[in-house]
């Protein structure tokens, strides 16, 4: 019942906007639709703490303390995505960069790619993963586009082509799958591809063949983590497209496509006894952590800034991921949840400074703490929070990362410290210059909506400082199914 | 029940027609015969699920032989011969790379996933278990042909060919996907298709051209 009315309001909100999408009041309708969801979110996750892991429909869906977690991060910045959206798009309406169909077309998509995440994330069927992954490649491609200027279009066709053959290569890995799969639960067609049956024989699995299916499963789904040397579409999606979607991408995708990955890997590692799946997983998220880093140096526009910070966090999850272990596991997991909160809190700033500059180049903002005082504050917090700095989540998780490496894999420590020294010293030099100094920017025309920037930097803040009980032993026993 | 030799040398000789029609759409260029290439791929790939649906006497593969009868021979075909006349680009035809490099490079992708497929080909007690190396190559030899393609069209009947080298693996090495699986690729396949149609008036709208040419504006950096 809670799965229903969690997958059945983001489906039914979208035909509902491709309808009535050209009202004025429309952009209230998505956050009534956002908020019944995240409404469902709650009750869904009530019940799994009451009644430990469910599956329903024929064992096709299945909750755990791993998704739920997700599902309820998901449906909240869904939440707070739709009540940022609300002012942003008014503005963009208001200086005449977007037209009434354009935000019909929006408004309906958005609710496409909630249900899509939310789909991904609660299947219990690999196969389904995967269609609800390139589903929702297909519903932000035509948003990164929504301008239709010259590299907006540019932009959404390097994000369709490179995720799509991306993707493809993770169907490649789940056919095999499916493959070793039907070796040893023998012809039974539909339940060879649910993941609590593949985990229940993953002993039984045959090592070559899983190891083939997850690096295949590794790369595909790794394009669209962002992993380097996949990532080269992440940034211009994020730089050109509107606003709310850079920060649905970044904060969403980003992390259902990883959770794709971690469940592979569960699979893998119970099938091939060593340590390759892991090991590659390290591998890709060390160098995509440090690669960014040297990117951020090079980059003008301050969205594609932050694209490549969410390359360089994303790489850093990627790496605790492989790492594995419970604490690795445990910090992983934070970081995701801090990263997705803070991330999407600082585009929701960046969208309303850029309005007000009208320009995303960095070298032409400043003084925005005069000129408007929420923004340029909610932008300096949230720059130092995303930097990792102590009173914030991202410390806890960095710091977890940080210490299991130096105990089991002391020859990553020094790298992984470059990295985030680096892109500490990116960031925080170009958004100083921003925040600071002499302006004249004019002002918005419809008030920004400062109260989610805010509120997701105090959880943010909470998480640094005090995990709730509840939330630590979700974590911990997220962390241990992951092993 | 046809004997097994029979109906997996059928099989086998739909696998090589395949790989072939792979290396001729390699070395295509005009747009038009590409898309006819790439609806007999399909065909050929809807007759050896037939195939093996035969032999096997698995009624759920009748299904996918018929989605792929509807969708690859006959939908999308039709879909991008009428894209291709209303963007008035039916006489285009591209200059390629190097044919005879393009060729080497493809052959030698072939050795790489027959060595790839080569340890699991062995596993496999179905009738058709020499093909997975050749859906692998089918696949390969499309990303080849994506890389080397400079218009949209022929990237988009690239991706397209790739994921008929992906259908082509789901049969031969088992005997077909769950159908729910099955029918929400197709769906995914058929929504990209509309999509990638509506982008390529947008495509043309902002660079007056189908050519991948002009859009070098987001480099790396």
């Amino acid at each position: 019942m809670e799965l229903l009315l969690l997958l059945g309001l983001p489906l039914l909100g979208s035909l509902l906007l491709a309808l009535i999408g050209r009202r004025a009041w429309a952009p209230e309708v998505n956050v009534l639709m956002s908020a019944g969801t995240f409404a469902a979110g709650v009750w869904l996750t009530a019940h799994v703490i009451a009644h430990g892991p469910m599956l329903v429909w024929h064992e096709q869906f299945f909750i755990d303390p791993f998704n739920v977690f997700l599902v309820i991060l998901t449906a909240f910045i869904g939440l707070t995505t739709s009540l940022f959206s609300r002012p942003y798009l008014r503005t963009e309406e208001h200086h005449g960069r977007l037209n009434r169909r354009q935000l019909r077309l929006y408004h309906s998509m958005f609710q496409l790619f909630m249900f899509t995440m939310l789909l991904a994330l609660t299947t219990n069927n690999m196969g389904i993963l995967w269609v609800a992954m390139e589903a929702a490649t297909l519903t932000t491609v035509l948003l990164v586009s929504l301008y239709r200027t010259p590299a907006s279009i540019e932009a959404a066709w390097k994000y369709f082509i490179l995720c799509g053959v991306g993707l493809a290569q993770a169907l490649f890995g789940t056919i095999l799958l499916y493959f070793a799969a039907e070796k040893v639960l023998g012809n039974a067609g539909s339940t060879a591809l649910l993941w609590t049956h593949l985990n229940e024989i993953k002993g039984q699995l045959e090592p070559t063949v899983l190891s083939l299916a997850f690096v295949f499963m590794l790369v595909g789904y790794g394009t669209k983590v962002g992993l380097a040397p996949l990532h080269n579409w992440l940034p211009d999606a994020h730089a050109e497209g509107p606003t709310p979607v850079s920060a649905v991408l970044s904060g969403l995708l980003l992390n259902v496509a990883l959770y794709a990955v971690v469940r592979c890997k569960v699979l893998v590692e119970g099938s091939v006894r060593s340590d390759l799946a892991g090991d590659l997983m390290m591998g890709f998220g060390l160098l995509s952590l440090v690669l960014a880093a040297f990117l951020l140096w090079r980059q003008k526009d301050i969205k594609r800034l932050f694209a490549y910070s969410s390359i360089e966090h994303m790489g850093l999850a990627t790496f605790a991921f492989g790492m594995g272990g419970p604490v690795a596991n445990f910090a992983a997991l934070l970081h995701m949840t801090v990263h997705s909160l803070t991330k999407s809190s600082l585009f929701f700033t960046v969208g309303h400074a850029t309005q007000q500059a009208g320009t995303q180049v960095m070298d032409k903002i400043h003084g925005l703490i005069t000129s408007n005082p929420t923004v340029g504050w909610g932008l300096m917090l949230g720059t130092l929070a995303i930097l990792g700095m102590p009173p914030f989540g991202v410390f806890t998780s960095e710091f977890l990362i940080l210490i299991t490496a130096m105990r089991d894999h002391p020859w990553a420590s020094p790298i992984l410290l470059l990295g985030l020294g680096v892109a500490f010293a990116a960031i925080f030099s170009r958004v100083q210059a921003m925040v600071f100094g002499e302006t004249r920017l004019p002002r918005l025309p419809h008030p920004p909506a400062l109260v989610p920037v805010f509120a997701q930097l105090a959880l943010v803040l909470m998480l640094g400082l005090y995990i709730p009980p509840h939330l630590a032993t979700w974590y911990r026993e997220a962390a241990r199914l992951i092993g | 029940m046809t004997t097994p030799a029979f109906s997996s040398q059928l099989i086998n000789l739909c696998a090589a027609l395949l790989l072939l029609l792979s290396f001729a759409m390699l070395s295509q260029r005009r747009v038009l015969t590409l898309v006819d290439l790439f609806a007999m791929q399909g065909g050929t790939l809807f007759i050896s699920i037939m195939v093996v649906a035969w032999s096997t006497g698995q009624p759920q593969l009748y299904y996918s032989a018929a989605l792929t009868l509807i969708l690859k021979v006959i939908l999308l075909p039709l879909i991008l011969h009428r894209l291709i006349r209303r963007l008035g680009a039916q006489w285009e035809s591209e200059t390629l790379l190097n044919t005879f490099i393009t060729m080497l490079a493809g052959l030698l992708l072939v050795i790489f996933a027959f060595t790839l497929a080569q340890p699991i080909s062995q596993l496999a007690n179905t009738v058709t278990r020499g093909t997975l190396g050749i859906a692998l190559a089918v696949v390969m030899l499309a990303f080849l042909m994506m890389i080397t393609r400079r218009k949209a069209v022929t990237q988009v009947i690239g991706f397209l060919a790739m994921e008929n080298g992906l259908f082509f693996a789901a049969t031969s090495a088992t005997y077909g996907m769950p159908m729910v699986v099955e029918l929400g690729v197709a769906l995914d396949v058929l929504v990209s298709m509309v999509i990638l149609g509506i982008f390529f008036f947008h495509i043309r709208e902002q660079f007056d051209s189908l050519d991948l040419h002009h859009m070098e504006s987001l480099k790396e950096d």
